[in-house]
């Protein structure tokens, strides 16, 4: 449906997006994710056609885009604050779009009822909007942007303003009401709980370009680079010099690791990182290729399993294990990895790999 | 590359400054240069070796000395006001602040003829005082005393202090007065090492505003003064209007807009380092009744000075304009003392049947026709500035201040460059009618300005974002948001430009043909002239101008745009 085409726009004098490109399909919700100041409002802001590209082009259904101005894309937007006009009341705002199209009074009126009872704010309908809460704002701005049935929704963090319990209601709600509509979205967020919970395609924006694309688990069990794993919160990252390259054997401070990767894996001698998920830890697991064993210096009780975080020759590691029984402050441990749990990643910046 | 250019904010801004720079450049900039021009200009040259040196310093003496002086007494009635204002509730309070706000709008011809009705020689102190105890004239003489110059300056600037002081110090983040005291300063140890440090910066701005204001001050000297004082302004308009004397006009014209230039500079450089000291989010000073016994008798000797000081010429006017206490031309005998509405009944009679004759109501008339054209060029011009100064360029660094000078330039100066610049084609005279309206929106631009480009500014650009995304042409994106957005500021404006023009003098001294007075001058002529009528019409017109400005800055204060205090 929607295409984005190596898209360019410096701020500043900085390049800040760099031929970016990507596709939305019918039905599909992709999360546009990255860091803030990477550039991803401004791309909702080029695809509305409310900012200008530098390069590049937009096209839908393989039309190009170029020459229609905002106003006539048809594409909802949703902002990250709302941007609800404060001189109109609930239904005026639901109703604008409708206007703008020169919808009938009628139609307008049973419309702007139907999203109402969408968002479950039926009560609301004529209360000044600067007199709602902050979640309330939200579901009127969405109903707002679906109200005139665009082709394409996008939200600009659309619950970053909200607080946490607000924020998880309001994200089972979103996607409901994603998957009923059935129109294609882009969801913009910084946050990657947010982007698993709504998308069925995850793009990461960093440093002006899409560094790594596709559906969520993806980007936990296969991160393009040190960068991703690290943006993704993803665990224990430990350098060290590969010794070996097949089967690739990698010195660390944590002792020589037996270690898979999804790229080429690098020349022997090279510096490169490990990435070690606390989650893949096991206790106890005499066959584990890698056996690591340190002081405990800390441990926290999670319900399931204990974190335990590992001082080996200076490094410090931590894990999430399953133990019979507490371990002791200041006691060894050892812990093992299977080698294709160790993940050998590109270096940063390292993109093609 | 021109159409690229044509879309940066440079050429939308340049494209919008267009008729606002070319309005200002001829009906300011030229004036101005034309004045310059005749100082250079061979045929003056005579006459400018022939000007007597103690005639520029005798007025510039006078101006700087009457300023400051006016100024220093405003500091000790406005200082401890804002303190009042600031710390402590009281009943009436919300009165008395409404009253605050009068003098920023009031004329100086309604206030002069206040004061007039209340000290004047045919004011009613005296006129009771003559009657009770049978004197043959007046005993209270304060019309044409230094005084009468002083005291209406203090009335006019104390609310500029009180507003500005006040509104810093109760924007002062009270944590920091806790933190000094619980490091073991006393109250009086706080407010000196803490709260009047940080006062200072508004207090300084405060005071070089009222030090400007005093300094250009025409219509409170001229009526109040008498012949005896002259101010720079008040010399330009003897000078020009009444000894003909050109040279030595714009000679005193050029060096008042030098001293005003240099005082606004200063003004402006102080208010804008005023931001800084604004904590966000701060705790704010918590209003209290007061305690002490000598808190309580301070307070209200406080509301007694203000409310009197800013009651007293007002209630005076007004009162004075419906009573009858001297005879009437052609009455005789044992004058009838009493309430009356003949003055407001005469308003609108040409009881001499004199052609040159102008009944106050037709002045009226005049005024309202003149505050209309005001208002549509100041509202045109101000909206297409305001839109100017929106775009993000390096140019409205440059452009905003040419536009904000007028402020500085006096209406006498505007008024003598318009004499020496425009008394000829395509005008026919200066005081080609058009004029007298362009003269009051060049005064009244920067306020409009001022009020809104701060409101447009306030429109979120994601609310024209939405209306785009949401399907609204541009053109539409205006109608439905910018102007409904914009309409309380659009109000405020045209209320500013109304009273503005109404009110204005200064300008209007020198441009109104002598068959088309507008209200001030009417009021000026009526109230200097003989007999009860005249003096009691003049009163009933300062008291319908009066209502009409109080109307309009009420209708202000209940829109309350943000900003508004500092005006």
């Amino acid at each position: 449906m929607l295409t984005v085409k190596n898209i360019e726009k410096s701020y500043e004098g900085k390049p800040l997006l760099n031929q970016v490109s990507f596709e939305v399909e019918q039905n599909e919700t992709v999360c546009l994710l990255g860091p803030s100041g990477s550039g991803k409002s401004t791309l909702l802001r080029i695809i509305a056609g409310l900012e200008e590209a530098e390069g590049g082009d937009i096209f839908w259904k393989g039309n190009s885009l170029a020459q229609v101005p905002a106003h006539q894309r048809r594409f909802g937007l949703m902002f990250q604050d709302y941007a609800l006009f404060p001189h109109r009341d609930v239904t005026e705002n639901i109703a604008f779009g409708l206007r703008m199209q020169n919808v009938a009074q009628a139609e307008i009126k049973k419309r702007v009822d139907q999203a109402l009872a969408t968002i479950d704010m039926k009560s609301f309908a004529q209360r000044k909007v600067t007199e709602l809460s902050g979640g309330e704002q939200q579901r009127v701005a969405l109903a707002r942007a679906l109200a005139p049935d665009p082709r394409l929704l996008m939200l600009d963090e659309p619950l970053g303003a909200l607080d946490r319990t607000l924020r998880e209601q309001l994200s089972r709600e979103l996607r409901r009401i994603l998957r009923e509509t059935r129109v294609p979205a882009i969801y913009v967020t910084h946050d990657q709980e947010e982007a698993y919970a709504i998308a069925d395609r995850l793009l990461l924006l960093h440093d002006g370009i899409i560094l790594q694309s596709g559906r969520p688990h993806t980007f936990y069990h296969h991160p393009r680079n040190v960068w991703v794993a690290r943006f993704f919160g993803l665990g224990n990252l430990i350098e060290g010099t590969v010794i070996e390259r097949s089967p690739l054997v990698v010195e660390t401070p944590l002792g020589q690791i037996q270690a898979a990767c999804d790229q080429n894996a690098p020349d022997k001698g090279q510096q490169t990182t490990l990435l070690f998920r606390p989650a893949q830890a096991q206790a106890d697991h005499p066959q584990a290729e890698n056996r690591i064993t340190g002081r405990v210096i800390d441990q926290v009780f999670q319900g399931e399993t204990y974190r335990i975080t590992l001082e080996v020759n200076r490094a410090v590691a931590f894990f999430h294990v399953l133990l019979d029984e507490p371990a002791e402050i200041g006691a060894d441990l050892t812990v093992g990895y299977n080698a294709e749990d160790v993940l050998c990643l590109a270096k940063e910046g390292d993109n093609n790999g | 590359m021109w159409q690229k250019w044509r879309k940066s904010p440079t050429g939308i801004a340049l494209l919008f400054w267009l008729i606002p720079a070319a309005f200002l450049g001829y009906f300011f900039y030229q004036p101005l240069l034309a004045l310059f021009n005749l100082l250079v200009s061979p045929a003056w040259g005579v006459d400018l070796a022939a000007i007597n040196l103690t005639r520029v310093w005798r007025p510039l003496r006078f101006t700087f000395g009457q300023a400051t002086l006016s100024t220093l007494l405003t500091l000790v009635v406005g200082l401890p006001g804002a303190w009042l204002f600031t710390r402590f509730t009281f009943p009436g309070k919300k009165t008395l602040k409404v009253l605050t706000t009068l003098p920023f709008i009031l004329p100086t011809v309604v206030v002069a003829a206040g004061f007039n009705a209340l000290l004047g020689p045919r004011g009613w102190l005296n006129l009771l005082l003559m009657g009770v105890f049978d004197l043959g004239t007046p005993p209270i003489q304060f019309l044409n005393t230094f005084g009468a110059i002083l005291t209406a300056h203090v009335f006019y600037n104390t609310t500029i202090i009180i507003r500005v002081v006040s509104n810093a110090w109760s924007r002062q983040n009270i944590r920091l007065h806790h933190a000094a005291q619980v490091l073991g300063a006393s109250p009086w140890r706080t407010f000196r090492e803490v709260t009047l440090p940080l006062l200072k910066p508004s207090i300084l701005a405060a005071t070089f505003l009222v030090f400007l204001f005093n300094f250009t001050s025409f219509g409170v000297v001229l009526m109040l003064g008498g012949p005896r004082f002259a101010t720079l302004e008040v010399e330009v308009y003897v000078q020009a209007l009444h000894l003909l004397n050109l040279p030595l006009a714009s000679i005193l014209s050029i060096i008042q807009l030098f001293c005003t230039l240099l005082i606004t500079i200063a003004h402006g450089r102080l208010s804008g380092r005023r931001e800084l000291s604004i904590a966000p989010r701060a705790q704010r000073i918590a209003v209290r009744r007061p305690k002490s016994g000598w808190e309580r008798v301070v307070v209200v000797l406080l509301i007694i000075t203000l409310f009197s000081l800013l009651v007293a010429p007002l209630a005076s006017l007004v009162l004075r304009s419906f009573v009858k206490l001297e005879p009437v031309r052609g009455e005789r005998g044992e004058v009838q003392r009493g309430l009356t509405l003949r003055f407001y009944r005469e308003l609108g009679i040409n009881r001499r049947g004199d052609l040159f004759y102008v009944p106050p109501i037709a002045a009226a008339q005049n005024s309202f026709i003149f505050a209309t054209i005001t208002i549509l060029i100041t509202l045109f011009l101000g909206i297409l500035v305001a839109y100017a100064l929106r775009q993000p360029t390096a140019i409205n660094n440059l452009l905003d201040p040419l536009l904000m000078l007028p402020l500085g330039a006096s209406a006498i100066t505007l008024g003598l460059g318009f004499i020496i610049a425009f008394n000829r084609p395509p005008f026919t005279e200066w005081r080609f009618p058009i004029l007298l309206p362009i003269a009051h929106s060049l005064v009244a631009l920067p306020f409009i300005v001022r009020t809104l480009s701060p409101a447009l500014q306030d429109i979120p650009y994601s609310l024209r974002n939405a209306a785009r995304a949401l399907g609204a042409s541009p053109l539409r994106v205006w109608w439905e948001i910018d102007l409904p957005l914009l309409a309380p500021a659009l109000l405020v404006s045209t209320i500013f430009a109304l009273t503005i023009s109404l009110g204005e003098f200064g300008a209007s001294t020198f441009l109104v043909r002598p068959e088309h007075p507008t209200l001030p001058v009417a009021i000026f002529r009526y109230i200097s002239q003989p007999g009860a009528l005249n003096y009691g019409q003049a009163l009933a017109m300062s008291t319908l101008l009066m209502i009409a400005c109080a109307a309009g800055i009420l209708v202000i204060e209940r829109i309350g745009l943000p900003g508004m205090e500092l005006f």
